[in-house]
């Protein structure tokens, strides 16, 4: 057991159980505080695996930004309970058979199908990473530069389109 | 020294959180929660699969890096909107229980 294998257990352990717990939180706000967990543990799979930049994106932008605006959605929206209602009897045991085929034919491709017989080693220094990211930033504004630009642009039209939606009822009354 | 399958298999384990909660869920955020749950294991895959290669070729190879970036911003983008949409529902039919939202007409 190196100190990477062992990062990495307590690690995926603390992702399951928050992702387990967003999805079975009665309180909107409890989920929404679990899921922030569960992205800070996968940005530290992101630092492990040596891509510091995709980690603190992942931190100020999902966690932050993102769950910033969740949070205040449902503060909005009242975060109480929503009432039970009728709904299909047999959703719900088939769901959960659904996933968990799902899981135990995924979990049989990646170990015995699939073959992949690389270990992956975090960076030895932090530093290192961090230089890399000069190149990174060179192979983004190059080679990457058209879907850069095409991202600004889809980000311009999501807030855009949010701006409107929220205002339209304002102007027909 | 952790084999990439493992985190493939975390990947995967994520990815189905998200799909049941999609599945068994009946409010619209929580909804959501679990689509950004399932974006955030594929994102979790695509740097596991750039890191092996950056070990396997001895140098690193920043796409799979780099589509994780833009990955990230097409989901800030899909919650402003998909919030801004919740809201507007909430505010015309004071309910927001996807099992009543049959119909798209305001």
């Amino acid at each position: 057991m190196t100190s990477d294998l062992i990062v990495f257990l307590v690690l995926s352990l603390v992702a399951i159980a928050t992702a387990l717990g967003m999805l079975f939180s009665k309180n909107a706000v409890y989920s929404a505080l679990f899921l922030v967990l569960n992205f800070v543990t996968v940005a530290v799979f992101y630092l492990l695996l040596g891509a510091p930049f995709i980690a603190m994106s992942q931190i100020t932008v999902y966690a932050g930004a993102i769950m910033v605006l969740f949070l205040f959605v449902i503060m909005l929206l009242g975060a109480k309970n929503l009432p039970p209602t009728k709904t299909l009897p047999w959703q719900k045991p088939l769901a959960f058979t659904l996933a968990f085929v799902l899981a135990v034919e995924s979990i049989y491709i990646i170990f015995a199908r699939a073959q992949l017989d690389v270990t992956v080693t975090s960076p030895d220094a932090l530093v290192n990473s961090m230089n890399s990211l000069r190149k990174m930033a060179e192979i983004l504004f190059t080679d990457y530069l058209l879907p850069f630009e095409i991202t600004s642009i889809l980000l311009l039209v999501a807030m855009v389109g949010a701006i409107v939606l929220t205002t339209r009822q304002k102007k027909a009354g | 020294m952790v084999p990439v399958d493992y985190y493939i298999a975390l990947s995967a384990i994520l990815f189905i959180i998200g799909s049941l909660g999609m599945l068994i869920r009946r409010n619209p955020l929580i909804i959501f929660m679990s689509v950004e749950l399932m974006l955030n294991a594929a994102n979790l895959a695509f740097v596991a699969f750039a890191r092996s290669f950056e070990i396997a070729h001895g140098k690193p190879l920043f796409s799979g890096q780099i589509f994780v970036f833009f990955v990230i911003a097409v989901a800030a983008a899909e919650v402003a909107v998909g919030l801004s949409l919740i809201v507007e529902i909430f505010k015309s039919r004071k309910n927001i229980n996807i099992d009543e939202l049959n119909s798209l007409k305001g």
